[in-house]
């Protein structure tokens, strides 16, 4: 690896962070036009987010895909009337040419492996928008479609190319860098695609891919347009997905102000959210507010609060925060999760949540606080959530507790004044699906009826340590005389153990049976793609990444492992 | 109703101002009570016992002499005073700040660690508990009783540092110290020795001069650790050791004496003469001697060990006087020879320091061990008689290890299957010497009067006479 790991020790100097605004979009142009949005891909090569590299051919890096998340983002609440977005090229004869390539040579192992995650949970969303909010996505492939620039189009809902005779979609990581196509593409084209497997095999090992006809008759691509007739094929795509989506008419966006953080030392703080960082001991504690005065609870006043609005502030402050941490702290490996303040005004939202779940822009909400707590799932850092006095682990925070590898709660029984509560509500059942389509309670009981139904039972009810335990909420419920030290102890010995076995470990402890094509994503690929990133035949000084562009042939060990 | 457990129990570790240990305490002395009466010495509730209880540290505090009902016994707990600014003196932590709570990282191995040595506390005293029975003076029994309620000071202290040091997971492991039993095929005590029934006597001294003996080595490197209560609760109980292992040298040493004093008044070494004259030949000495050194070399571990070598480099597991040794205290690359069987010969290899530290500890106890059976030695050249015990070869009859395949006999070497088998009766103690032994167990109960088998001491407890009543049966 051209660069090593950062070393132990103070905050890192260059803090990346991911806000960003349509003004200052160096990558990407926004159009609305009625009820589609156009997301131009124009890509500034020499802005890319780091120096050594130029983002030559609408190739990308974390930049450009803060940017587009941020423009997805802000379809979603800021312009409520689009129901379509159109993904192209401002540039010509290309469409996206992927990752660039000499970016990955140049970073670390963590970075990529962070910023294909990112990649992932951004496409991941694409079609998260697609299934419960209505927002469709055509992939208007004006140009070579390669690699990251094909996966990107196979998170929208369609695809469409122009046969130009020379435009193609591919996906030649293979052949061409020896790593694979690792942020969904591989998975999408069988599990979305249901492309046969074995013209999947040929269509990966093609450095020049596919052009219109047989991408089409592969379902590579679902349907494709001479130069002239393109913008109509576009059009004509749209206007039908349009159709098919229940995206309101005539609402209003609420805006979506940069957020509300300041940065010292000590951590990241937000309004609702905040995270103090030990780098001694290793770990981020991330404690999540409630609100902290009344949520209005009709529909017109929740618009008015607009991004003010507590659900919609938490999931956008806890999503910067696990996506700053991430980037920036590799070396905290435990999150320890809480929360504070009054659970019923957290139950008062849920409240909301499910009465107006119909109206777009809490189903936006929704959405959001589902990504969110998605991206929790996903993240590799040990988490523990500690139930403390003043905690409010109710409904949607309780989701915290249980995206946790473990919980640790107080128990006081003597004190029921002060003893910490945990509250389930409806939200806890089905609102907020990890990315194997099931609850995170579901998930933690193997959907068995006799757990599920006593918590069903139990809802609305503040759970003691005692009856959290008994209803397998929590893992551990030290009293007062051994909180300090079973906690403390805890936490160190998880910071002692291996980093990639813990990695490793929780992922495969939080997604038990049952995979869907997005666990396929980060688990299948991402986890095979992450060890080709560190072999020599990748990364090695004669490795197929490390000397492409070169003029160098790539040497490999030809041992298959 | 609430006890004083301050009150009740002796003690400087602050109990009267530590709630977590109160509670933990609350739960777990009666189950060590009602512990102590189903396996503590059979049918000594109601005795008075002229016994040493710990009150304090210092040197009066500790040798605190009076009758005692041993159910009332204050066990206490008691840590040696603090070393100001303690470091963690050998293994990858050399140099920092000795740990007063938990490394995290440690938990796992320091726990077993304690639970492993507070194991063998109770083991004992299940071990021991009929030997009352055949006490052969109220001297001895009340030896034994002092040994017996000692162990299980010790058990408190071990029981002390899970309860203050290790949460719900350490009060568990001190209810199953409880719970385990010495020889119960279901539930047995951890260490294979620990296991072993103690039907005499002889077998007692030998058993407190040699297994003791390796609880002071076991005690004296973890009073080097790097957790400084464990370093320190270890060094107090190390004071205490010292006592048993007394009991043990002397009551062997009485044994040779009274055979050596027959053996001249009837003029013959014929073992069957000096049986028939019910006392215990030398050569029967000799093979109860040859068992419990061999049983005691197994407790040490394994010759080349990776779990010695973790607990050294984690700072967990010291050296025998650590502080004393001229080396790094980190051993890289060090080696130490440990033995191997090849091509039917005992050959010495260098093994890893690191993974040699169990053998190192052996060796250091072999010194020590042998001292002693010098010091029995001269009791029978006092009396002109031409035998000497010997310690056999370190190798001799091992049931861990690498060396336990082969057969090797006391003077190492390496012999076959029948080689072996002709020669077991000569080497270690047969049925036929157990049952001679156990026939003349037999209660003494006057003071001033011991069994025939052995010599008084020359001198009493605590400057009391031989003749003290030492024990007083209600």
């Amino acid at each position: 690896m051209a660069e090593p790991d950062p070393k132990p020790g103070p905050a890192p100097a260059r803090l990346v962070t991911y806000d960003t605004h349509p003004d200052r979009y160096r990558h990407w142009k926004l159009a609305f036009d009625g009820d589609v949005a156009t997301l131009a891909m124009d890509v500034d090569e020499d802005a890319g987010l780091r120096p050594g590299y130029k983002l030559k051919l609408n190739s990308y890096d974390l930049g450009v895909d803060i940017e587009l998340h941020d423009a997805i983002q802000r379809i979603r609440f800021e312009h409520p009337q689009v129901r379509v977005v159109v993904m192209t090229s401002a540039k010509e004869r290309v469409f996206c040419s992927g990752a660039n390539i000499f970016m990955l040579g140049l970073s670390s192992h963590a970075w990529k492996v962070n910023f294909c995650k990112f990649t992932n949970e951004t496409r991941n969303g694409i079609e998260d928008s697609s299934r419960h909010s209505g927002l469709k996505f055509v992939a208007a492939c004006n140009g070579t479609t390669a690699g990251g620039g094909y996966e990107l189009a196979l998170a929208c809902d369609e695809i469409l190319l122009v046969d130009d005779r020379s435009s193609a979609v591919s996906l030649p990581e293979v052949p061409l860098l020896g790593v694979l196509p690792g942020t969904g593409g591989l998975t999408r084209i069988t599990d979305k695609r249901r492309v046969r497997r074995d013209h999947a095999d040929v269509f990966c090992t093609l450095v020049e891919g596919v052009r219109a006809p047989r991408a089409k008759a592969w379902r590579l691509v679902d349907d494709h347009a001479k130069p002239q007739q393109f913008g109509e094929l576009v059009r004509r795509r749209a206007a039908a997905l349009a159709a098919t989506s229940d995206r309101p008419v005539g609402a209003r966006g609420i805006a979506l102000p940069p957020l509300a953080r300041t940065i010292d030392d000590s951590g990241y703080r937000y309004p609702t959210v905040d995270v103090r960082v030990d780098r001694v001991a290793r770990h981020a504690t991330i404690t999540v507010k409630a609100p902290d005065s009344d949520e209005p609870t009709g529909a017109d006043a929740i618009v008015a609060k607009g991004a003010g609005w507590w659900p919609l502030a938490m999931a956008r402050d806890l999503d910067d925060a696990i996506l700053m941490l991430r980037t920036n702290e590799l070396e905290l490996g435990t999150w320890i999760l809480r929360t504070e303040g009054d659970a019923m005004r957290v139950l008062t939202c849920d409240e909301a949540l499910d009465r107006h779940a119909a109206h777009w822009f809490v189903r936006e909400t929704t959405g959001m606080l589902r990504r969110t707590l998605a991206r929790l799932d996903v993240t590799s850092r040990s988490l523990y959530a500690l139930v403390e006095p003043g905690s409010c682990f109710a409904g949607t925070l309780a989701e915290l507790a249980f995206a946790a590898d473990r919980g640790y709660m107080l128990a006081l029984p003597g004190e029921p004044a002060r003893a910490p509560a945990i509250t389930l509500s409806p939200a806890n059942f089905g609102r907020y699906p990890m990315v194997n389509g099931r609850g995170r309670l579901a998930a933690r009981f193997y959907d068995e009826e006799a757990p599920m139904a006593a918590a069903r039972e139990a809802i609305g009810r503040p759970l003691d340590a005692g009856a959290a335990v008994a209803l397998g909420l929590v893992t551990a419920a030290p009293d007062d005389l051994d909180w300090d030290e079973e906690v403390r102890i805890a936490l160190e010995e998880r910071a002692s153990l291996s980093p990639d076995a813990l990695t490793g470990m929780e992922a495969n402890l939080r997604f038990g049976p049952g995979e869907t094509m997005e666990t396929r994503v980060f688990g299948r690929l991402s986890a095979w793609q992450n060890w080709i990133f560190i072999r020599p035949n990748a990364t090695g000084e004669t490795g197929a990444l490390k000397v492409f562009g070169t003029g160098s042939k790539a040497k490999f060990n030809r041992e298959r492992v | 109703m609430t006890i004083d457990y301050s009150e009740k129990i002796p003690n400087n570790v602050g109990l009267a101002d530590n709630r977590t240990l109160q509670r933990a305490l609350e739960h777990w002395q009666p189950e060590f009570q009602s512990w102590w009466a189903d396996m503590g010495p059979e049918g000594s509730t109601n005795f008075d016992v002229y016994l040493r209880t710990a009150t304090s540290v210092d040197p009066k505090g500790w040798a605190h002499f009076d009758y005692v009902k041993m159910p009332d016994y204050r066990w206490g707990i008691f840590l040696a005073p603090a070393e100001a600014e303690r470091k963690v003196n050998f293994g990858a932590h050399k140099g920092e700040a000795a740990w007063q709570d938990v490394p995290g990282e440690y938990r796992s191995n320091l726990r077993r660690l304690i639970v492993t040595q507070g194991d063998t506390e109770p083991a004992s005293v299940e071990q021991q508990r009929h030997l009352g029975l055949t006490a052969p003076s109220l001297y001895d029994l009340r030896n034994l009783f002092q040994v017996n309620v000692e162990e299980g000071r010790h058990l408190w202290a071990m029981v002390y540092l899970l309860h203050a040091y290790f949460g719900r997971d350490g009060r568990e492991e001190a209810e199953a110290l409880l719970q385990r039993r010495s020889g119960d095929a279901d539930n047995p005590r951890i260490l294979g020795a620990f296991n072993e029934k103690t039907p005499d006597w002889l077998s007692f001294f030998m058993f407190t001069y040699f297994t003791d003996r390796d609880g002071k080595y076991q005690l004296a490197s973890l009073a080097e650790s790097g957790f400084d209560p464990l370093a320190r609760t270890c060094r107090f109980m190390l004071t205490e050791e010292a006592h048993h292992m007394f009991v043990g040298e002397s009551g062997v040493g009485r044994v040779i004496q009274r055979t050596c004093e027959a053996m001249n008044q009837l003029r013959t070494d014929d073992p069957a003469k000096l049986r028939a004259a019910g006392v215990i030949d030398l050569p029967t000495i000799q093979r109860y001697l040859n068992f419990h050194f061999s049983v005691t070399m197994d407790l040490f571990g394994a010759d080349v060990s990776s779990n010695a070598a973790t607990f050294y480099t984690t700072g967990l597991k010291g050296r025998f006087d650590e502080a004393k040794l001229g080396d790094d205290h980190l051993l890289a690359g060090a080696t130490y020879p440990v033995l191997e069987v090849r091509d039917g010969r005992l050959v010495t290899v260098e093994a890893p320091a690191l993974n040699a530290l169990n053998e190192k500890l052996r060796d250091d106890y072999i010194k020590d061990a042998a001292a002693g059976v010098e010091r029995w030695n001269r009791i029978i050249d006092k009396a002109g008689i031409p035998f000497r015990l010997r310690v056999p070869h370190k190798a001799f009859h091992r049931k861990i290890g690498p060396l336990s395949a082969a057969n090797i006999d006391p003077e190492g070497n390496v012999v076959d299957a029948a080689t072996w088998a002709r020669h077991e009766r000569e080497w270690l103690p047969s049925a036929e010497d157990r049952a001679f032994v156990a026939s003349l167990m037999g209660r003494v109960a006057e003071p001033g009067r011991f069994a025939n088998w052995i010599a008084p001491p020359a001198r009493g407890i605590n400057n009391q006479p031989v003749d003290f009543a030492y024990v007083r049966f209600g």
